[in-house]
């Protein structure tokens, strides 16, 4: 839990850093695992139950492990317009995952973003920080194989 | 770097000196927004050091990666500067050819210009661009002269000489008279006006008082403050410093969404190096005034951008609404009178100071002063970042500015405001676009989304995905909210599925009515507005769903059924292989036909089928014909 010391100690003690380190804890391990929060809670003196009011309440945190790949479908409105629900459709029926949940043998998380701001490619899905405007069922199949 | 500047004489020399070093230069500017970099735009700024350095070219031509240009559509956009010469859709391997060419050889490429769609011919300065044409970039423009990490390219264009006139010139009552002689209106959606809400935060009693910066931009489809942020953070801290300035504040917050992490990078070195060179932090230029600013990320909650939920959140707490009979203006973080303007709003403001009220007012309509950025997204030809006058018509923005509906299909509605605002017709294409006009056709002007859609949209899928969205953003706090909107979006979705019932249009108005006076904050009390503009323009497609169990749009799943003609099929088994269900049957030389049952409606058939056969169709509303005996399935190839 060295890295959760270190975050905290970014943030000088504060209270009110409390978002900013979940998000850095978020970043550092791709999830919000038990044990940070519990350590969290000890270095800030913060109640664990007000770390999971926010750890729950905010979409940017996740309370279960994430995949070795984050595909994200924009459902942004423009994307909406564009087909975004039949990508994503066809996304969950290839990855055999829903949306928010990660496949079985953790290879991908499936989640959706309310939107990205590329509403020029859209649909857009992007995987593991990679952008792709529109991508047909055979492009797909060719970006999932490529992912271990 | 200059050092820290001591004085608005230090601020001015400094300015001339950085001219003088860019006499006779030229600039290679690069789109390297968020958008551009999906399309390499790194790739070719990349090429273009390289082909520099190659050439030898170091002292007469720099390169600049700056923010988004605006036109997402043709993006990796390249501008050379001081001519203009627009290059589109530029790739790496392009790079050497305009080195050569253009900027030694000042030959234009004619490959590489954007072409008229009207006329094909191409255009070779930016400004002639329809795209730019019709519109006035007062606040974006900057964006093509600025990389965002080099403070000397804002301070080259004039920036921050209007902090310097009113720590100079100006009292602090003399900068809030201005901002409010000036009109300045909310850009984030509310369209109040910013120099009443500063004056209310300046005449608070507490000493202690923040101004924020509202960067948590939520709308779906909107995206006009990351372009501003991303491309020019000085412009929205010059106007933050001179709001502080104005109202007598010495702490201040930007607020940005987590999602948006290019944005928050350059505002948080924008904000160093404003420091480094004295424009933020003790004693600004010399003149006694102190205010510093602290970047807040965001988590991802839509409610959140409200803003007594906004400053809860930079607490550290649990970003929900709180009633609001006390003002934040009044009573906002730690419970201190907090002044909150959305990002375009700030960027105003040295404007407005700058020129000067005069001149700020004599842009746009009576009530709505300036320009508006908006983000026009959809199905529409050029997508992109749009500013345009208070007052430009729908009509001129989605045509003139937009290049209209793309593929030969007709134009439905345009929604704007976001999902609080309100889906438009055809028929008030013409209205003028400000904070009134908007909210009288019940829409509203919003932060400035605006999604165009056509004949292929459905009106009702749209009301429900905006609920759906609404529905799983609201806090929860209040019932209205939460509970109204679970239960209109269970009516719609019961809609969608066929299972509609005479009297659920009248349901849903009367649910509406309940959210909109019930609810706590402004999430809840605009919430049902999408819902309520489509079925006042659109209340024949809501009933087509319910009596006829038909979506004419063709959109929602459980109403439509895919289709294989039997006259167009050729038989080729490119769809019964892509079928991911299995639900095709037929065979080589045997016309292929679709087991409903089996089928999920993925629409991968209508996708693979080859153009020149067009043998899927969506059908909704009939029966889907039964397929042909077995005799008649055998189908020789036509010749291709």
């Amino acid at each position: 839990m060295t890295a959760v010391d270190e975050i905290v100690d970014r943030y000088q003690g504060g209270k009110s850093a409390l978002i900013q380190i979940l998000l850095d804890i978020q970043r550092e391990y791709y999830w919000l695992p038990k044990e940070a929060l519990i350590r969290l809670s000890e270095r800030l003196e913060i109640p664990l139950n007000q770390i999971y009011h926010i750890a729950t309440f905010y979409t940017a945190f996740s309370l279960t492990p994430r995949g070795r790949h984050q595909v994200m479908v924009c459902t942004g409105t423009a994307c909406y317009i564009r087909g975004a629900p039949q990508l994503l459709h066809k996304v969950e029926e290839m990855l055999k995952v829903k949306p928010g949940k990660t496949s079985s043998d953790m290879r991908f998380t499936l989640i959706t973003a309310n939107c990205l701001g590329c509403c020029a490619l859209g649909p857009v899905m992007v995987i593991n920080g990679e952008y792709h405007g529109n991508p047909t069922t055979a492009d797909l199949g060719h970006i999932f194989e490529a992912c271990e | 770097m200059a050092g820290r500047l001591t004085s608005i004489v230090d601020l001015e020399r400094l300015r001339d000196e950085i001219l003088a070093k860019r006499q006779g230069r030229r600039f290679i500017s690069v789109s390297n927004g968020s958008d551009g970099r999906t399309r390499g735009s790194w790739e070719v700024i990349r090429a273009f050091v390289d082909e520099i350095e190659k050439q030898g070219l170091e002292k007469e031509v720099e390169v600049k990666s700056t923010g988004c240009h605006g036109f997402c559509q043709m993006e990796p956009i390249v501008l050379i500067l001081p001519e203009g010469i627009c290059y589109v859709q530029v790739k790496p391997e392009h790079v050497s050819e305009i080195i050569s060419k253009t900027l030694i050889q000042n030959e234009i490429i004619e490959q590489f210009l954007y072409r008229d769609p009207v006329t094909g011919q191409g255009i070779t300065h930016e400004s002639e661009i329809p795209f730019y044409k019709g519109q006035a970039r007062l606040v974006l423009g900057n964006n093509r002269f600025i990389d965002p990490w080099h403070i000397d390219d804002y301070i080259a264009l004039g920036g921050y000489s209007a902090l310097a006139k009113a720590l100079d010139k100006m009292t602090p009552e003399q900068v809030l008279d201005e901002v409010k002689r000036a009109n300045v209106r909310g850009r984030g959606g509310s369209g109040f006006p910013a120099g009443i809400k500063w004056e209310t935060t300046r005449n608070a009693p507490e000493k202690i008082k923040y101004v924020i910066v509202n960067a948590d931009e939520g709308d779906p489809g909107a995206y006009m403050d990351r372009g501003l942020l991303e491309g020019n953070p000085h412009g929205v801290l010059e106007g933050l410093i001179i709001g502080a300035y104005a109202i007598g504040v010495h702490e201040g917050f930007v607020y940005v969404r987590q999602e948006y992490p290019l944005a928050t990078e350059n505002v948080i070195h924008a904000i160093e190096q404003a420091e480094e060179y004295g424009l933020l932090g003790e004693n600004i230029l010399g003149s006694g005034f102190d205010f510093t600013v602290t970047v807040h990320r965001g988590a991802g909650a839509f409610v959140s951008g409200e803003s007594s939920a906004l400053m809860t959140a930079i607490e550290g707490k649990v970003g929900e609404p709180r009633p609001k009979y006390i003002h934040t203006s009044v009573k906002g973080i730690w419970e201190r009178p907090s002044n909150l303007n959305n990002v375009e709003t700030w960027a105003n403001v040295p404007l407005a100071i700058g020129r000067s009220a005069d001149w700020y007012n004599s842009i746009g309509t009576e009530g709505s002063k300036g320009t508006k950025i908006f983000s026009l997204v959809g199905k529409v030809k050029n997508t992109g970042l749009v500013e345009v006058p208070m007052g430009t018509s729908l009509r001129d923005i989605i045509y003139d500015v937009g290049g209209g509906i793309p593929n030969g299909r007709r134009f439905k509605a345009v929604q704007t405001g976001g999902p609080s605002g309100g889906c438009i017709p055809e028929q008030f294409l013409d209205t003028p676009v400000d904070f009134d006009q908007l909210t009288e056709l019940g829409s509203m002007m919003g932060s400035g989304g605006m999604i165009v859609m056509d004949e292929d949209t459905c009106m009702v899928d749209v009301a429900r995905y905006f609920l759906n969205f609404l529905s799983e953003e609201s806090c929860g706090k209040c019932i209205p909210c939460r509970e109204g909107l679970r239960q209109m979006l269970n009516i719609l979705n019961r809609i969608i599925e066929a299972n509609g019932k005479e009297g659920d249009i009248e349901l849903l108005e009367e649910l509406s009515e309940v959210v909109i006076d019930a609810s706590l904050c402004a999430l809840g009390g605009t919430a049902p507005n999408p819902v309520l503009t489509t079925i006042k323009y659109f209340r024949n497609e809501y009933e087509a769903h319910i009596k006829e169990k038909r979506c004419p749009a063709k959109v929602c799943k459980p109403l439509i059924s895919y289709y294989i003609q039997p006259d167009k099929c050729q038989a080729c088994l490119i769809c019964l292989r892509n079928c991911p269900a299995g639900a095709i049957h037929g065979g080589k030389g045997l016309i292929h036909w679709i087991d409903q049952e089996k089928c999920t409606k993925c629409g991968v058939c209508l996708e693979v089928c080859p153009p020149r056969f067009d043998a899927v169709a969506k059908l909704s509303g009939e029966p889907v014909p039964p397929p042909l005996p077995e005799t008649k399935v055998i189908r020789k190839r036509v010749a291709q």
